[in-house]
């Protein structure tokens, strides 16, 4: 099961994240994770959130921002679980776009999501081997 | 040393100037009628026919021509005799809408080098001189021309082309150049990087240059003159006239002579095409006085620019006009090169790009700086950094086969390119290279 991502285009000049984050926060939204990729120019902001509609309406209608299918996965909090499931893809030729990792409100738990080149083969392969991928409800679920 | 290439002519009196001027365009001008039907369109819509064309005087009853003109007719279309005649073909840099293709019989192209040849020995050389030239060979005139006029004089000629800058210096040294022709930014940057390679300004050849091809201030020229230890030279031209050598400097380095028996020089006010008394500023029109290949008559360069007949300290007596002062249109010369702005909206239309854009143009250490600021489609987003840098990628070689030259692209939001009463700002040209 896969979960939604925002992807918005921020010009890369001073305070455009603390505008783009500061809208999200003040339509009450709540940011589980980010990751910003720069170029000199320009950033991708990537955020997983509680509310996806709300926060679209929240930006501006000039912001550029795309909905984009990744997989999170829920790992235990130590040592060599991000390695498992590298491993895991890695043996299937599954290629990883960007990644980037974020804890849960659950004790002892971790959580990694994954960008892969294709979304249902990088589920089947993950879900072959027994690791637990999250959906959108199960974020709004464990964000509310 | 020669101080005139054909002394004769280029300090001949008004009134031999004139007496030549008249004979050569009741020629010319029935030659263009008799073999170039789109132009005789024009004067038979005016209603002008060549009978009424006597003297230079009646010039300004011919119809002009533009540069729309030149697209309309292109390829063949103001060709002035058969092709089997031609013996090259010359281009400017530009897309097909605005390319410029001109042809050249051998008497055109004698005419031309005759014309460069003037510039190189106003500039002080004679047949002791090495030459070394570093405009680009090619479809572009600014090689062949004043290669052809450095073989005319007798220099001994270094074919170069433009670029590699390392190879340049070499030959300027061992070659002993004393005579360098290139843009003058390019004349700029080889001065830069000889102090930086620790040769001091006297440690070269060189005694002149001969910079042209793109706007330049005063303040380059002294520069240009420290850092190579020589006097450098303006040269003028377009394609459209031939090439370089329309209009050169001389010793006074105050404006350039038109090369008078070939080209007939007109000021107009741009608005309402009425000639202007000398001494306006206006836009500068030629009048081939006699060419074969691609004769123009009253071709409007859209260059801004003053004529004076004030006598000249260097002898010579041909018409002088100061350096453009601006355009009449919205072409700008980045780097040599003639870019419009409508070229740029073409490409970002093509590559699904809105036309929301913004122009910076700059000069950094005397090298034309080029920046497009792109308004980013929505459409086209993508999450992914690396596709968004293909794009820009992309984006990029289009723009540079399309002018000939790479900008700078700079992908904001949209509609964050600031827009005055509605309208954006396509350009800001920050080099004030006007008064």
């Amino acid at each position: 099961m896969a979960i939604t991502q925002l992807s918005a285009f921020l010009e890369n000049t001073a305070g455009t994240l603390y505008d783009a984050v500061s809208a999200i926060t003040d339509a009450g939204v709540n940011i589980r994770a980010l990751s910003v990729a720069d170029t000199k120019d320009f950033g991708i902001l990537r955020i997983i959130v509680s509310d996806i509609e709300k926060t679209k309406e929240a930006l501006d209608d000039n912001t550029i921002i795309s909905e984009t299918s990744v997989i999170a996965v829920k790992m235990n909090d130590q040592a060599g679980a991000l390695k498992n499931i590298l491993k895991i893809l890695k043996e299937d030729n599954v290629n990883i776009e960007y990644t980037y990792a974020f804890t849960g409100s659950m004790q002892g738990g971790a959580y990694v999501v994954l960008r892969v080149d294709d979304i249902d083969e990088g589920e089947a392969v993950l879900s072959r081997n027994g690791i637990i991928t999250l959906s959108d409800e199960d974020m709004t679920g464990f964000l509310a | 040393m020669k101080r005139y290439y054909q002394p004769e002519i280029e300090t001949a009196s008004r009134e031999e100037i004139l007496k030549i001027q008249n004979e050569k365009i009741v020629k010319q001008v029935k030659y263009v009628y008799d073999n170039v039907p789109y132009y005789r369109n024009l004067m038979d819509q005016k209603g002008v026919s060549p009978d009424d064309i006597r003297s230079v005087d009646d010039i300004k009853k011919l119809p002009f021509l533009t540069k729309d003109d030149l697209r309309e007719a292109y390829p063949y279309g103001l060709l002035g005799t058969d092709l089997k005649n031609c013996v090259r073909i010359h281009s400017t840099s530009g897309t097909t809408g605005k390319r410029v293709v001109a042809f050249y019989t051998q008497h055109d192209i004698d005419i031309w080098e005759d014309c460069c040849a003037r510039a190189i020995v106003a500039a002080g050389g004679d047949d002791e001189d090495v030459c070394q030239v570093c405009y680009g060979y090619g479809l572009f005139t600014g090689g062949s021309g004043l290669h052809g006029g450095s073989h005319k004089v007798g220099c001994l000629t270094l074919p170069m082309s433009s670029g590699n800058t390392d190879r340049q210096i070499q030959f300027m040294m061992d070659m002993q150049a004393t005579i360098l022709c290139c843009t003058p930014s390019y004349a700029a940057f080889i001065g830069e990087t000889l102090a930086e390679k620790g040769y001091k300004p006297e440690d070269n050849k060189l005694k002149a240059g001969i910079f042209g091809a793109e706007p330049w201030t005063e303040e380059m020229r002294a520069e240009i003159e420290k850092s190579l230890g020589i006097k450098a030279y303006d040269i003028y031209g377009l394609t459209e006239t031939s090439g370089p050598g329309v209009a050169f400097e001389c010793e006074a380095q105050k404006g350039m002579h038109i090369n008078e028996d070939h080209f007939y020089a007109e000021v107009i006010d741009p608005d309402t095409g009425e000639v202007l008394p000398e001494g306006s500023k206006g836009e500068l029109v030629f009048t081939s006085l006699d060419k074969e290949g691609f004769p123009l008559l009253r071709y409007r360069t859209k260059d801004i620019c003053i004529l004076s007949r004030e006598k000249c300290s260097c002898g010579r007596t041909h018409v002088k006009m100061t350096k453009p002062l601006g355009r009449s249109d919205d072409m700008m010369i980045i780097r040599g090169v003639n870019v419009f702005p409508s070229q740029i909206e073409t490409v970002l239309l093509k590559e699904g790009y809105t036309p929301n854009y913004q122009i910076v143009v700059d000069r950094k250490n005397n090298t034309d700086t080029f920046d497009i600021y792109v308004e980013f489609p929505k459409e086209m987003f993508s999450d992914k950094i690396s596709e968004m840098q293909n794009r820009e990628q992309d984006l990029k070689a289009a723009m540079r086969s399309m002018l000939g030259i790479g900008p700078k692209i700079h992908l904001v939001a949209p509609k964050t390119i600031q827009r005055s009463e509605g309208k954006a700002v396509r350009v800001i040209d920050k080099r004030k290279l006007h008064d």
